[in-house]
């Protein structure tokens, strides 16, 4: 992993408070092309809101979003899917009273001649990107609400996957996923890697980020404890670090 | 792509073996099974009504071409809002000022077409109705407009924003001309409220019924088209034709209906001495046919669903009714959409004032008086889940044919007074949530 030239996403100096809680309280991070950058902290360190500022959900109180080096205007989901920005919330964010390819579109409806919707085109798409990413996904024609939480996540994963991303925002991808699913995923992220897409991934399980990342951020109470290279610590490490909220000696 | 549909024939979730015939059937022909249960209910109350006279009046008048025709006059004006209603509950909003517009759009079209627009253009100028509609739903559309952006952008809930509306605009239908009935309308506007000048007589009908039919058919061609273009299962050709002729059947049976509905006598009389006919007027037979109410609130319903299934709005009014964060995460503005919904509820109820007031030939401050009761409860009767995210058009249509189908049968069997109608109508609308909610709980 090369870190020279420009960082496909820099986020400097991020302060977000609701009434009174600063959730993330001066937060700098960067990502550079074909990187994945793993985000870790205990339940409420800021993990989610940080993110959510990038991917349009939230506005940051201060703090700059810079992409390609360039400053980011970024205020509303839209901006962020302008800017190739894709994300995985970690509460889906699927309309339970649609179906897959309904979700998996929601904004973006392939349209046929006259501006009306195709739907068979969007089905058709549709199981061809689950095919890829859940080959035992049968459910399209029911709405999402009819879906187990594996099954509703892959519609999440092939959602945010599906539309060329450049940068990519998983939040706790596999949080409902089977072992097999979840080596898919693993196997996807290692792809989409190749191809030079930026992923921020937010994850508890310390292997996968160990296997999957190649830094580590950790956060404690909204603030950045510190970043690692994840070849350079151990497993142990970095639990010490999300636990004590202190560096390793050896952090860059 | 084969082998996904071979996959989806062993779908482990229900073998078609061991369903029952009915099952079966509905499940090739994938008819809606809840729309089955509303037709069949309607169709329950329209036997049990007529039968009730047969039996203890001495003769069912309910199933007769004269009620038929003009029950469908009388659901035009609700149906045309019901349709609106529904994407306004399924966005997990609700309007209660529909009644009251209806009321002071009506008063404002009265004024408008009979002592302004007469002045500058003359009496019974073709102009008049024409200026008369557009103002009373564009109109209507300003006053929805402003209550979703109370609604949407300061975040005062529906609820009171449309009861505080309710309120205005009946008082405002009051002021517009000091609590006075406004009458005549225009005579071009009054063939929008129906009668047997405002039906498009027995052509007109079979042109319509066929014209139906002929569309009902290229769909299904294209719809299957489509399936195949893309691989996807498809409907067994049996099935096909079972859903094509019952739709084309209850087509046709419509123009039947309404073409069986003679003129009375007397405006024979009158028709066969203006156009100096001389065959005698007990002789002449001359339908109805379907009225303008009615196709308009036909056509009304058929825009409606093309936008509710087929269109990008449509889609966003469901995701935001079954989700809305997730609505707002995939980049819909929320907020300018129920702006919208709540335009198209206030156009769709001028619209339902045009029909209202033409046929009355009048306007008055009460026109529409709790007609946002009956509204809601045909939405809901229908099937729009007041949790949001779940209704259909043609089901807020059949709701209204239910309700009005009670109302009128019981003043063809004698109950008449509209203590009875309420309370029928009252026990209809909790009773059908109920069956909707065992419904859900089997379904799902
Ligand atoms: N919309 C909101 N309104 C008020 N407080 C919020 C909001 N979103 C987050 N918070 C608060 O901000 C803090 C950080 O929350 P966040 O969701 O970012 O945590 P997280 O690191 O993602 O945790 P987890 O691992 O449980 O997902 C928490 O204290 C939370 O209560
Ligand atoms: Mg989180």
């Amino acid at each position: 992993m090369s870190k020279s030239g420009t960082p496909l996403v820099e986020m400097r100096d991020i302060s977000i408070a609701f009434g009174g809680i600063k959730a993330v309280d001066h937060v700098s991070i960067d990502l550079y092309p074909g990187e994945v950058v793993g985000l870790l902290g205990h339940n409420g360190a800021g993990k989610s809101t940080l993110i959510k500022c990038l991917s349009g959900a939230y506005q940051a109180d201060a703090g700059e979003i810079y992409v390609n080096g360039e400053k980011a205007e970024i205020s509303n989901p839209r901006d962020a899917r302008s800017y190739n920005i894709e994300t995985i919330y970690q509460t889906l964010a699927l309309a339970d009273n649609l179906n897959a390819a309904s979700n998996l579109f929601l904004g973006r409806e392939i349209v046929g001649p006259g501006g009306f919707l195709d739907d068979s085109a969007m089905e058709a798409e549709t199981r061809k990107i689950l095919a890829r990413l859940n080959p035992n996904f049968r459910k399209f024609d029911v709405p999402v609400s009819a879906l187990s939480g594996g099954q509703r996540q892959s519609v999440a994963i092939a959602r945010a996957v599906y539309f060329n991303a450049k940068i990519l925002i998983m939040d706790e991808p596999t949080a409902a996923l089977g072992p097999q699913e979840t080596q898919m995923v693993a196997e996807l992220i290692a792809e989409l890697k190749k191809q030079g897409i930026g992923i921020f991934l937010i994850e508890h399980d310390i292997h996968a980020v160990m296997d999957l990342c190649d830094r580590a951020v950790v956060m404690k109470n909204g603030q950045r404890v510190g970043t690692v290279n994840v070849n350079e610590v151990t497993d142990e490490d970095i639990l010490g670090m999300i636990i004590m909220g202190k560096k390793p000696e050896n952090a860059v | 792509m084969t082998d996904t549909n071979e996959h989806q024939e062993h779908a482990p979730q229900v073998s078609t073996a061991k369903l029952n015939p009915v099952a079966k059937f509905v499940r090739a022909t994938e008819l809606d099974t809840r729309m089955l249960g509303m037709v069949g209910a309607l169709i329950l109350i329209w036997l049990g009504f007529h039968f009730y006279g047969v039996f203890f009046k001495g003769g069912g008048v309910f199933l007769t071409p004269r009620n038929l025709w003009n029950l469908s006059v009388q659901t035009a004006v609700t149906g045309i809002m019901a349709t609106g209603m529904v994407l306004v509950i399924v966005t997990r909003n609700i309007d209660l000022s529909v009644g009251s517009i209806v009321g002071f759009t009506g008063m404002i079209m009265g004024v408008l077409q009979v002592n302004i627009l007469p002045q500058y253009l003359g009496l019974g100028h073709p102009a008049i109705w024409v200026i008369t509609v557009i103002v009373g739903i564009l109109l209507g559309g300003l006053i929805g407009c402003l209550q979703g952006w109370l609604t949407a952008y300061l975040a005062i809930p529906a609820f009171i924003v449309t009861l505080g509306g309710m309120l205005i605009w009946r008082g405002a239908a009051f002021l517009v001309a000091d609590g006075k009935t406004i009458a005549p309308v225009d005579q071009n506007f009054a063939l929008l409220g129906g009668g047997p000048y405002g039906a498009i007589g027995s052509t007109g009908s079979w042109i319509v019924g066929l014209l139906g039919c002929a569309v009902v058919l290229l769909l299904m061609y294209r719809g299957r088209m489509n399936r195949m273009k893309h691989d996807f299962r498809l409907r067994p050709l049996w099935a096909e034709a079972t859903v094509a002729g019952l739709a084309c059947g209850v087509l046709i049976a419509a123009v039947l209906v309404v073409d069986a509905y003679p003129w009375p006598i007397g405006i024979v009389k009158a028709y066969a001495e203006a156009h100096n006919i001389s065959t005698p007027p007990s002789e002449l037979f001359i339908s109805h046919g379907f009225a303008i109410p009615v196709l308009i609130l036909a056509a009304v319903g058929i825009g409606m669903t093309i936008l509710m299934t087929r269109t990008r709005f449509g889609r966003y009014v469901f995701a935001i009714g079954g989700n809305p964060e997730a609505a707002a995460l995939s980049g819909i503005d929320t907020r300018m959409m129920t702006v919208k919904i709540f335009a198209l509820m206030g156009m769709l109820a001028g619209l339902a004032a045009v029909v209202a007031s033409a046929r009355l030939t009048s306007a008055t401050n009460a026109l529409g008086d709790l007609e946002e009761l009956y509204v809601i409860a045909s939405a809901v009767i229908g099937g729009t889940s007041l949790a949001g995210g779940v209704g259909t058009i043609y089901g807020a249509i059949i709701g209204t044919m239910v309700i009005q189908s009670l109302q009128t049968g019981m003043v063809l069997i004698g109950y008449g007074d509209g203590s009875y109608r309420k309370i029928v109508v009252g026990l209809a609308l909790v009773l059908a949530v109920y069956l909707d909610i065992i419904y859900r709980k089997k379904t799902n």
